[in-house]
Order: structure tokens, then C-alpha cells, then sequence
């Protein structure tokens, strides 16, 4: 609010308008970006190598507490539980980032084409969408993988269905807006078509928006992976997950409270680290 | 100290970080007075009134003295000057959908401004703020009607209306009538000045155009760089010499005509509408019956000949931006037929339309909106070559792009830059380039000086003017200003509800109109005697 009425000509001085952010907020996103950067690390690193074999079974090293060799202790069968967690974030992060994909895949080009040709299409896919919304998005899933048959494949697919719907809607609202500008206008003027349009100056002007959306739906999709696997929906025996990690420590609550501290953190600790990722990147749109 | 005094600036200066915006301002407003602050943006007007409401941005710098009523601005607290704010003095500002709050009913709006500041009852605020709405000539609108079902101009009553309720001493209006219509602008500032001399109360009128504020005000203050280089009666503006700032400012504000009219009608007809109708569906009132649809452009027919600027005027409503977006094939029309250099441009499609789209290209209004932000000028004022089957080669095309940047007075370097890095003149500069670059018969321009500065407006207008006796180009020139229409155009068609309802050749439809419509379009518009 304070820049703008000093500046040159109307136009300009909006432009120039200096986005001040707090201090606060930006360390907010830096502390976001290095625990995501830190669990990404974590789960690469897991794809080669573990300290323990995360699917070893060992029963008289069961339910021990934490120690040099097993630091996060072991679970009652006896398996290293960083070992778990450590696998168990490259299946989370996985099938996260895979069902974000899906849903941007299919749900960008959807949005794309309502705002273009509106009418008739943009109806149909907005009310499809709808019926999508409808459902509760764990009851989707839960309905998809029950069809399809339990596993880390299936989640994917059930998450990301469930993604489409939020990526066609944000993405025709901010291409309507978009299709208002004049530059829009002279495009056509220039006699480009509306597929050519939105692919040249629609979609890049989203892009912002759309890593912001990306990230919340990437800590939803976390949060549905661990949901799923919790009801033996997600990936199965003996590939570890956090969701059926929390599942059987739950019985052991009274045994060793800890064995649940530890999935159910590190769900906590990424998303945290994601929805200020998000926040951040939210408050950066409009720099252009 | 005199209680004639309202408001007395004394060498005010504000700087922000380094830079100083406003430098030893000194100006008094007697009550009953009417001061207008006029200067190019940048000038630092709008910065004078925010000074004197001390709405200054937190960073700023305040040297020198506001006294107000006899009382040091500079010496009060915060909740002594909310207190005057809102209640001894109030703003106008220019943009009237923005100043109101899209969510409350209007009547709300300008209650809440009386509860405010006095301890009034909701039935007395309300009937307070019927009063103001009626005295700002709203009389009987209804107090539930939200901000969108009004017309700009009615917005920008309410606005007058929220000012007004509590009689303040003095009443900033910044730039109220640059958003809206010719025929409106001369009603608000003739609200605005009745308003002001019946109550006794001062007035700062701010803006860029001496026209507009040679109308109503008692003496002119004229900024520039943040500083005041002359102030003068408005009686004496066009009868003795000035400082060099305040003639060009005179010059832009007469608008000369910049060229020669033309009598082309001998030349071919490159653009040529017959008898389009363009409507639009409306709502449906019941599910029985169709409601009849809303007819934008009614039966228009419309020729531009070779090398002719053809000026297209009419009120926003009029139907002008539809009829140019038919024109331009963007729209079909439900009857008639445009033809562009003998072609049928308004049915064609595909490759055809393609190929003759090369033919007519466009510059719009907005300045920021008219440009990708993403894109470098250089694809940008390259864009129409898509209408090309075998668009020219890189080197080639970065020289032609170089080339169409220099006839527009712009460097080859510019092209390597984003539109934001311009000011509004340059970036229609580039919009101008862009619409050249093809070579087109017949350049459309939708408002194409409208949001400009009167001193950069009358730049473009020469630019323009050159560009179309050296390049053989003929122009639509669509614009709500008459003034501008007069200066460039060497026809005119005057648009109303649909209908073309006077044209001629520019000089004889401005020296004696013959529609009633237009003789009240001309009487409306502010002019320098």
C-alpha cells in the first residue's frame, strides 16, 4: 500500500510497487525448504541404502529402545525402525509426488479447455468435477483401491483422481481471469487459435500458481498415502509405510509408546515443512 | 490569523528513503475557494493530498507546515486527525469502483462514515446519508442497492455522497471524473463546484488535465518534479504568457489537430461494414419465455477508405468496443457483413481469415493489460507474424522487429526487455510497433489514448498522425473523447444506443453537428476557450 502512489505514471508505479516481506515469513519458508530438501535427501538415500534392511525380521532383537545400532530402536518384529521410516518416506514422497503428477497431467489440460471454449464443455467438465468433489476424498480412495485391489499402485491412482478436480478448478479460475486481458485480444488479432493461446499465454502465467497448489496437494497426498496405508489400503507387507507403521504400533501403545512417535512425526514434520513451502511460495506470486 | 484561511501549506516537502518526492509546496485554500493541482502523473499532485490528509506512507518524511482551521496538522495525534479525516475534510478519489466496498449496500457505506465520527443513531445516520445521496443527485435510489448495480458515474455520486454527508471544510477530489464518461464528467464537476460554493466549504480539484480543471476552479497550482512551478487565477490561463511547463500542458490540453485532413473518397475502401447487428442473449425472466435479446450494435454500416482515419465516438454503452471487435472478426455478428479490402473477413475462417488478418491489426487501451507480462518485447511486437504462412527468418525477423521499435521512437535494445519496464506512453509505443510491424492496411484503436497523460496523449496523437501520412495507413480511431477524435480523425462517426447516428467529415460535424445527441456529446466535453 505504500509505494504505489509515489511512483511515476499509474502503470509503472504498480510494477514497481516494492513487495516487502517480512523477516518472519522468510524464514518460515527457509526453515519449510530444508526439512522437504531433508526428507527428499532422506528417501533418495533410501533407494541404495538403509543402515538395516528395512524388511529384516529378527525376533529376538524385537522392541528394543533406541541404542548406537538401532537408533530409532527396533519394532516388535525385531526390524530397525530408521530403516522403516527412512524406506518408508521414499514410498510416502513416491506416491505423493506421483498422484500430484496425475492430477496435473489430466486436470491442467481439463481447466485449460474449459476457460477456452466455456459453454457446453466448460459445463460439462466443471459438473464432472463436481461429482468428483462430492465424494470425501479418503471415501474416493478408499472406493478406488477397494475396486482395484490394495497396493502402492492403486493409492496413486486413488490420490491422484482425486487431484484432478483441484487442478481443473484452479486452473480455470485463474485462465478465465486471464482471458479477459487484452493480451489475450491480440492474440486473436494476431490470428492464433485458442489451443495455441493457452498453451502460449495461459499456462505460463499460471505457473506460479500452480507450484503453490502443486505443494498443498503433495502434503494432502502424504496425508492420504499414510491414511490409506493405515487401513491396509496402501502399500502392502512387507514394503514399509508410515500409515500401517502408526497401525501396528497402536497395539503396542501400552508396550512402547514410542514405536508410534516415530511415523506419526515424521508425517507431521513434512507436512509442516510443506504447507511453508507453500505459504511462501503463495506470498512470492505477483513478483514477477 | 484570518478565518477566511481553510488550509495553508508552507514550503511542505515529504521524502521517501532518498528520494524527495514533494519539495517546498507552499499553497492556501480560502474557504469558498476552489484550487486546482494540476501536473503530469509523477507531478507529485496525488502525493500533495495525501500529505495534507497525513495518509502519507509510514517511510515518509514530512519538513514544513499543514495548518488546517488554524490548527498545525503536524502537531495532532493519531485520533485527533482520524477525527478531522472523514469529518472537516474529505476525498474523492478517481477510481469509483474501488473506492466503494463491493459488499455493503450503499446506503450502509455512507451511514458508517457518520457513525464514525458522531455518535448518531442508525435511524438518524440513515436518513443523513438519504439526504447527502439525494443532494449528490441520486434522488429516491434505493438505499439497499449494492456498488455493481450502478453505472460509473452513479458510483462515484456515492463516493461524492460519503464525502459530503458531514459537511466537511474542505474536499479533495483526486482525479473524480478521469474514469468515467464525457457526458457524466461535466455533471459530477458541476455537482461537485455547486456543492462546494452553496456550503462555503474549499475544494483541491487534482488532475492531469487543464481542461477539466479550467472549468470549475478559482485558481490553478501547476506541479511538476514535486514541486509547484506556478500558480495562477484560471482567468488569467489563457490571456498572458506562462511558464514553459504550464504551455505545454495548454498546448496538450487544446489538442491541435495534428494533420491535414484528407478527402479519400476517391481511394479504395478497405474496411467496410454493412448494416451489422450484433446481440446478446439476456437473462431468461421466466422459464416459458425467451427474454428478447439485447441488441449491442444495430444495423451499422461503416467504411474506412485507403490512407483515412476514421473516428469512431460515442459514450461507453454505445455499442463501439462490439462493433469493433466484429470489425475485427473477433465476433460474429447476427446480420450483415464485413468486408476487409473486398474480402468477406466477417464469415471467413481458417486460412482465409489468417491471411487477411494480416490486413488489419489493433492497439487497445490498456497499456499494462495489452502485453503477456512474461514475454520480452521483442516476441511481443512479433506476435502478428503468426498470421504469416512463411514468417520470415530470426535474423530477419529481429531486424524488422528492430525496425518497427525505431518507427515508433524506441531503440532496437528495448526488444530485450519485459512491457513492465515501460511507462504507460512507451508501452503504447510498443503496442503501436506491434499493430506496424505486419505492414496493415487499417490499424484499429480502441481507447488507444485514453488512459494517457495529456502531455504523453498528445506525443502519441503526433506519432500516430506522422505514422499514417508516411506509411499510407488508415485508421479506426474509436474513442469516448471527442477532442482526440477531433485531432486525428479526418471522418467521424457518433454512436449511440446501437446506431450510428451522425457522420461527416470531421470539421463539419464538429463546427455544426446536426444530432441532438452529438450537440450534447460537444457541450459535455471540457474545453480551453
Amino acid at each position: 500500500m505504500s509505494g504505489g502512489v509515489v511512483g511515476g505514471d499509474t502503470a509503472s508505479g504498480a510494477a514497481r510497487r516494492p513487495v516487502r516481506r517480512s523477516a518472519g515469513a522468510g524464514a518460515a519458508f527457509a526453515a519449510g525448504a530444508t526439512i522437504t530438501t531433508a526428507y527428499l535427501a532422506l528417501a533418495l538415500v533410501a533407494c541404495v541404502w538403509t543402515p538395516h534392511d528395512p524388511t529384516a525380521i529378527s525376533i529376538i532383537d524385537k522392541l528394543q529402545a533406541p541404542s548406537v545400532h538401532h537408533w530409532f530402536g527396533t519394532d516388535q518384529l525385531g526390524r530397525d525402525v530408521l530403516s522403516m521410516i527412512m524406506a518408508g518416506a521414499r514410498n510416502s514422497l513416491g506416491v505423493a509426488l506421483l498422484s500430484v503428477l496425475i492430477g496435473a497431467a489430466v486436470g491442467i489440460p481439463l481447466g485449460l479447455i474449459a476457460a477456452a471454449e466455456r459453454g457446453v464443455v466448460e459445463e460439462l467438465i466443471m459438473r464432472a468435477n463436481d461429482l468428483t468433489f462430492a465424494f470425501p476424498a479418503l471415501l474416493l480412495a478408499i472406493l478406488i483401491t477397494a475396486a482395484l485391489g490394495p497396493g502402492a499402485v492403486n493409492a496413486v491412482i486413488a490420490i491422484g483422481v482425486f487431484n484432478i478436480p483441484v487442478f481443473a478448478r484452479v486452473v480455470r479460475g485463474g485462465a478465465r481471469n486471464l482471458w479477459t486481458r487484452d493480451y489475450t485480444l491480440a492474440a486473436r488479432v494476431a490470428g492464433k487459435g485458442r489451443a495455441r493461446i493457452s498453451l502460449e499465454h495461459i499456462l505460463p502465467n499460471l505457473a506460479t500458481l500452480l507450484v503453490v497448489q502443486g505443494t498443498i496437494q503433495f502434503s494432502l497426498g502424504v496425508i492420504a498415502e499414510a491414511g490409506l496405508s493405515y487401513v491396509g489400503l496402501g502399500a502392502q507387507p512387507p514394503t514399509p509405510s508410515w500409515g500401517r507403521m502408526l497401525n501396528e504400533a497402536q497395539s503396542l501403545t501400552a508396550l512402547d509408546p514410542a514405536l508410534a512417535l516415530y511415523p506419526g512425526g515424521a508425517v507431521v514434520l513434512l507436512v509442516l515443512g510443506l504447507n511453508l513451502v507453500g505459504d511462501g511460495l503463495g506470498r512470492g506470486r505477483g513478483l514477477q | 490569523m484570518t478565518s477566511e484561511m481553510l488550509l495553508h501549506i508552507e514550503s511542505l516537502g515529504v521524502s521517501i528513503g532518498t528520494e524527495r518526492v514533494l519539495d517546498n509546496v507552499s499553497l492556501h485554500v480560502a474557504r469558498g475557494e476552489i484550487l486546482g493541482l494540476v501536473g503530469a502523473s509523477g507531478s507529485g499532485k496525488s502525493m500533495t493530498a495525501l500529505a495534507i490528509m497525513r495518509l502519507l506512507p509510514r517511510a515518509a518524511r514530512v519538513t514544513g507546515s499543514v495548518c488546517f482551521e488554524d490548527r498545525l496538522l503536524g502537531a495532532m495525534s493519531e485520533v485527533e486527525l482520524r477525527a478531522v479525516r472523514g469529518g472537516r475534510m474529505a476525498m474523492v478519489f478517481q477510481e469509483p469502483m474501488t473506492a466503494l466496498n463491493p459488499l455493503i449496500r450503499i446506503g450502509a457505506q455512507v451511514a458508517e462514515t457518520v457513525r464514525l465520527h458522531r455518535s448518531a443513531g442508525a435511524a438518524e445516520a440513515r436518513s443523513l446519508a438519504r439526504e447527502a445521496l439525494d443532494r449528490v443527485g441520486l434522488h429516491g435510489i434505493e438505499l439497499e442497492r449494492l456498488p455493481y448495480e450502478l453505472s460509473g458515474g452513479q458510483r462515484q455520486r456515492v463516493a461524492i455522497a460519503m464525502a459530503l454527508v458531514l459537511s466537511p471544510a474542505l474536499l479533495i477530489a483526486d482525479e473524480p471524473t478521469t474514469a468515467i464518461d464525457v457526458g457524466t464528467q461535466a455533471d459530477i464537476l458541476r455537482l461537485l463546484e455547486d456543492l462546494v460554493r452553496t456550503r462555503g466549504s474549499g475544494m483541491i480539484l487534482v488532475s492531469h488535465d487543464l481542461a477539466v480543471v479550467s472549468q470549475v476552479t478559482d485558481r490553478i497550482a501547476v506541479m511538476r518534479h514535486g514541486e509547484i512551478v506556478e500558480q495562477l487565477p484560471t482567468a488569467e490561463l489563457l490571456t498572458r504568457e506562462h511558464h514553459p511547463y504550464t504551455q505545454a500542458l495548454l498546448a496538450a490540453a487544446r489538442l491541435e489537430p495534428k494533420r491535414v485532413p484528407r478527402r479519400p473518397e476517391s481511394a479504395l475502401v478497405v474496411l467496410e461494414a454493412r448494416e451489422i447487428v450484433r446481440e446478446y442473449p439476456r437473462r431468461r425472466r421466466s422459464f416459458l419465455r425467451r427474454a428478447a435479446p439485447r441488441r449491442a450494435v444495430d444495423g451499422v454500416s461503416l467504411d474506412v477508405h485507403a490512407g483515412e482515419t476514421v473516428g469512431l465516438v460515442g459514450e461507453s454503452g454505445s455499442g463501439k468496443s462490439t462493433l469493433l471487435r466484429t470489425l475485427l472478426a473477433l465476433e460474429r455478428p447476427q446480420a450483415g457483413a464485413v468486408r476487409l479490402l473486398g474480402e468477406d473477413f466477417g464469415a471467413s475462417r481458417g486460412a482465409a481469415s489468417r491471411r487477411l488478418r494480416r490486413s488489419i491489426q489493433v492497439v487497445l487501451q490498456d497499456p499494462v493489460g495489452s502485453f503477456d507480462p512474461r514475454w520480452r518485447v521483442e516476441r511481443l511486437v512479433a506476435e502478428p507474424y503468426y498470421a504469416l504462412d512463411d514468417p520470415p527468418d530470426a535474423a530477419l525477423l529481429k531486424a524488422n522487429v528492430a525496425a518497427a521499435l525505431a518507427e515508433v521512437g524506441l531503440c532496437a535494445a528495448d526488444g530485450a526487455r519485459y512491457p513492465h519496464e515501460f511507462s504507460g506512453g512507451e508501452r503504447q509505443r510498443i503496442a503501436i510497433a506491434r499493430a506496424l510491424i505486419l505492414r496493415p492496411a487499417v490499424i484499429a484503436f480502441d481507447e488507444a489514448v485514453s488512459a494517457l497523460d495529456v502531455l504523453v496523449r498528445a506525443q502519441i496523437l503526433t506519432l500516430l498522425a506522422e505514422l499514417a501520412d508516411r506509411l499510407q495507413l488508415a485508421y479506426l480511431f474509436v474513442s469516448h473523447d471527442l477532442h482526440v477524435v477531433r485531432a486525428i480523425a479526418d471522418r467521424v462517426y457518433v454512436m449511440q444506443q446501437g446506431r450510428i447516428v451522425e457522420q461527416g467529415p470531421t470539421e463539419r460535424v464538429f463546427r455544426s453537428p446536426q444530432h441532438a445527441y452529438t450537440r450534447a456529446l460537444l457541450a459535455a466535453t471540457p474545453q480551453l476557450a
